[in-house]
């Protein structure tokens, strides 16, 4: 049974009132120190020499893999499981880990995009002790990680261990330029600033391209934002409606005040266009933030001061909804030695590695587990704090749909990037390109 | 005295002097291996076992899924001709197929023009031919994927030197978007292809340049033909036979690329500039319709058959070969 202890309280109490800066910055306050309960860990033997090896996106941000692999070497020290870590390019996790279910060999630990092991539920190995063990001493499991963690059974296939959402990062005074304030809260508002911006010679943009983190996050906000969704909630395709013509409408609107080149735009094209000073807002994560701020270059780090984050408008629906690139961590059943490998995954959770692994990304991915929001990462820079509760708001990629092979396949297959691509690019009307998308993502959900 | 068996005898007796002479009996191996069919099986077997494991294994394999809905970690069943239906109605599936024979044909012909360009350049007596030959070699040597990621750079939207280069020029007051419209992206990937190709084709041609008798130039030009019929008389007829293998060598690179497309687009914009070779990826691994993706792949095969035989009974004709025209 989980319990909070009397110096967890303190800390609590503590933790809120240091965050009240935060909260007048419109973001939800978090805790001043990550508050674990006194749980018994699960009791995992692990085999006789064994070895592990580790599958991960790679960097967008140094620290995060620089605290990830100093992290696996901790582990070897602690329990003696050699630990090799292959950093994967984005693209090409997908379809490694992909092979890897397929042929039933490779890494033994794979951290995968969004709600791929939801692909091949069979081929992975049942976490729900550790979960479980987690959930109770971490203050419990965000409602979206238990969507994209556990399989139809209710059984947890995977972990998410972070995601990394997509907030505006923006340029202030360039803000302030074209005539407003902060970043406006509404998709009225935001056209505007987007044709001011786009006057005053300091455009926005937003990545068009096949781009597996910038692209899908925001023109996923865009469908949702205006009511459209891939499917209903019985998994029927509803792309084809009057709600996506009109968000493919305003994007289209939208999509003209942006720099030109956004259609080629891949996941470090934004980054590389704002850090340039060639956009004044764009769709990312921290690590825009995390480049200027560390950068050696001197104007590239004053450029930091001037940068700041706020959510995505919210669009006629009336409520946020955005969307994450989550990261989802799950053990294949072909490996040989399945304790090391549950242990090495309930350990990289452990607030002694998952703490300062968040510390070193400055919250690139964020957390899952409820806990995490009093890592002091949010707190120390109120510029992280846009980024603290993403996996807390999020929506899931398949949104109003279960997850499952169909709604895995149809975001790997860009079916709806490619949609606002079409009309942003002129080649469809958003009719036209909504009816495709229709037939598209029919082909994935029709079985 | 030792008897040796005179060749071609398998009785295990010879006629020696007048008398028949037993000769040791030769063990089964020995009886096994001179029998040339054994032999040549056995000389076949290393070659034929790689092209059965790593080419009519997985040839077949992809003929199989093509007929089934198997999907990545789930085993499939026979679906019959479902997939191949259901691309018949694909729009994007036509797209890619469209794509791909546009970029085949542009990019072979752009190949083949500047190539044999190069080649007849390169057959001149040159200062440091040897050096320039080997430099001419450079874009074809260097990895498929680390010149794509430079021709990324190149075509940047807004870091692109060639946009940078004309607009301080004067010659543009924009950047380029090279990647960013579909015939734009298209033709930056043609253009990428054609210089990754052009290497092969000229030092190919160069090849064949070298092996043309000079003496049938002298005597061409003693008859008096001047440089367009040397070449259109001599050069391309002698070329011919090279030509035809090194096209057919080149279509099939051409028609089955993914490395420059997938690094370079992906596929984009809007999925306009994906080809057979990355849609069937796109579809089959990351997608996870491994069914499908083989299905896109089977239908490039009819299209490399024709490519390939028209290489080969087309361009390789004695006639045209001859220098003679069709009947």
């Amino acid at each position: 049974m989980s319990r909070f202890t009397r110096r967890d309280t303190l800390k609590i109490g503590v933790g809120a009132g240091a965050l009240a800066g935060a909260g007048m910055l419109g973001y939800r306050p978090a805790l001043a120190e990550v508050m674990a309960a006194d749980v018994p860990a699960p009791k995992l033997t692990i085999e006789k020499g064994a070895e592990l090896r580790v599958l991960r996106p790679a960097k967008f941000v140094q620290g995060d893999e620089t605290q990830f692999l100093a992290n696996a070497e901790k582990f070897t020290k602690d329990t003696g499981v050699k630990v090799r870590v292959d950093n994967e390019s984005w693209e090409d996790l997908r379809p490694k880990t992909a092979v890897a279910a397929n042929i039933g060999s490779g890494p033994d630990i794979v951290l995968a995009w969004n709600d791929d092991p939801q692909q091949y539920p069979d081929k992975l190995v049942d976490l729900t002790e550790v979960a479980e063990y987690l959930g109770k001493k971490y203050g419990g499991w965000y409602p979206i990680a238990e969507r994209y963690g556990k399989g139809a059974d209710g059984k947890w296939i995977s972990m998410p261990i972070g995601s990394s959402g997509g907030a505006l990062v923006h340029r202030k005074s360039w803000i302030n330029e074209a005539g407003f304030e902060t970043v406006p809260k509404d998709t009225a508002n935001f056209l505007k600033l987007a044709q001011n911006l786009k006057k005053n010679g300091h455009p926005m943009g937003f990545a068009l391209g096949n781009a597996q983190g910038d692209g899908n996050t925001w023109t996923h906000w865009l469908i949702w934002s205006h009511g459209g969704a891939m499917v209903d909630e019985n998994n029927k395709v509803i792309i084809d409606s009057p709600e996506t013509v009109a968000a493919l409408e305003y994007g289209k609107q939208l999509v003209d005040q942006f720099i030109p080149g956004t259609m080629s735009w891949l996941d470090p094209s934004n980054n590389k266009a704002f850090l340039a000073g060639e956009i004044s807002l764009t769709s990312n994560g921290i690590s825009v933030y995390y480049a200027a701020k560390n950068s050696p270059d001197p104007a590239i780090k004053a450029m930091a001061a001037d940068i700041f984050h706020a959510p995505f408008p919210i669009g006629p629906v009336g409520k946020p909804t955005e969307a994450g690139l989550l990261v989802n961590t799950m053990v294949f059943k072909h490996t040989k030695y399945p304790n090391a490998a549950k242990e090495f995954v309930r350990f990289i959770f452990e607030k002694e590695q998952y703490e300062p692994w968040q510390k070193a990304s400055i919250g690139y991915w964020s957390h899952p587990l409820a806990a995490y929001s009093g890592n002091p990462i949010w707190t120390e820079d109120p510029k992280h704090a846009a980024y603290a509760e993403v996996m807390k708001n999020m929506l899931w990629y398949g949104y109003r749909g279960g997850l499952g092979y169909a709604s895995a396949a149809t975001l790997a297959d860009f079916i709806i990037n490619n949609m606002v691509a079409q009309v942003c690019s002129g080649r469809a009307t958003p009719k036209e390109a909504a009816a495709e998308a229709q037939k598209r993502a029919e082909r994935y959900y029709r079985t | 005295m030792v008897n040796h068996p005179i060749a071609g005898s398998r009785a295990g007796t010879v006629p020696a002097q007048g008398k028949r002479v037993a000769r040791p009996k030769d063990s089964w191996i020995v009886r096994t291996f001179d029998n040339p069919a054994v032999l040549s099986f056995l000389f076949m077997l290393p070659a034929a076992t790689l092209l059965l494991v790593f080419l009519t294994y997985p040839l077949g394999l992809g003929i199989w899924l093509g007929f089934t809905d198997t999907r990545i970690g789930r085993p499939g069943v026979f679906i019959g001709l479902d997939n191949y239906v259901s691309l018949f109605q694909d729009s994007m599936f036509w797209l890619a197929v469209t794509n791909t024979v546009l970029y085949t044909v542009i990019a072979t012909i752009g190949k083949f023009t500047l190539g044999l360009w190069l080649a007849l350049l390169l057959n001149n007596h040159l200062p440091a031919k040897a050096l320039i030959r080997s430099i001419i070699l450079v874009p074809w040597i260097v990895p498929t994927v680390l010149s794509a990621l430079a021709f990324w750079w190149i075509y940047d939207s807004q870091f692109s030197i060639i946009s940078w280069a004309l607009v301080e020029l004067g010659l543009i007051d924009h950047y380029i978007d090279f990647l960013g419209t579909p015939n734009n992206a298209r033709a930056s990937l043609i253009a990428a292809n054609i210089w990754r190709g052009i290497p092969f084709v000229a030092i190919c041609l160069l090849a064949g340049l070298q092996t043309i008798s000079p003496s049938l130039y002298e005597a061409a030009a003693l008859d008096g033909a001047s440089a367009w019929q040397r070449f259109r008389h001599v050069t391309l007829p002698m070329l011919m036979p090279i030509l035809a293998v090194v096209m057919t060598f080149s279509i099939l690179f051409t028609f089955t690329d993914f490395q420059l497309i997938y690094a370079i687009t992906r596929g984009g914009p809007a999925g306009t500039t994906h080809l057979m070779a990355t849609l069937a990826f796109q579809r089959a691994i990351p997608g996870g319709q491994l069914g499908e993706g083989a299905a896109i792949a089977v239908a490039m095969i009819p299209f490399l058959l024709f490519a390939t035989l028209f290489s080969y009974f087309a361009l390789a004709r004695r006639k045209w070969q001859q220098g003679g025209s069709d009947d």
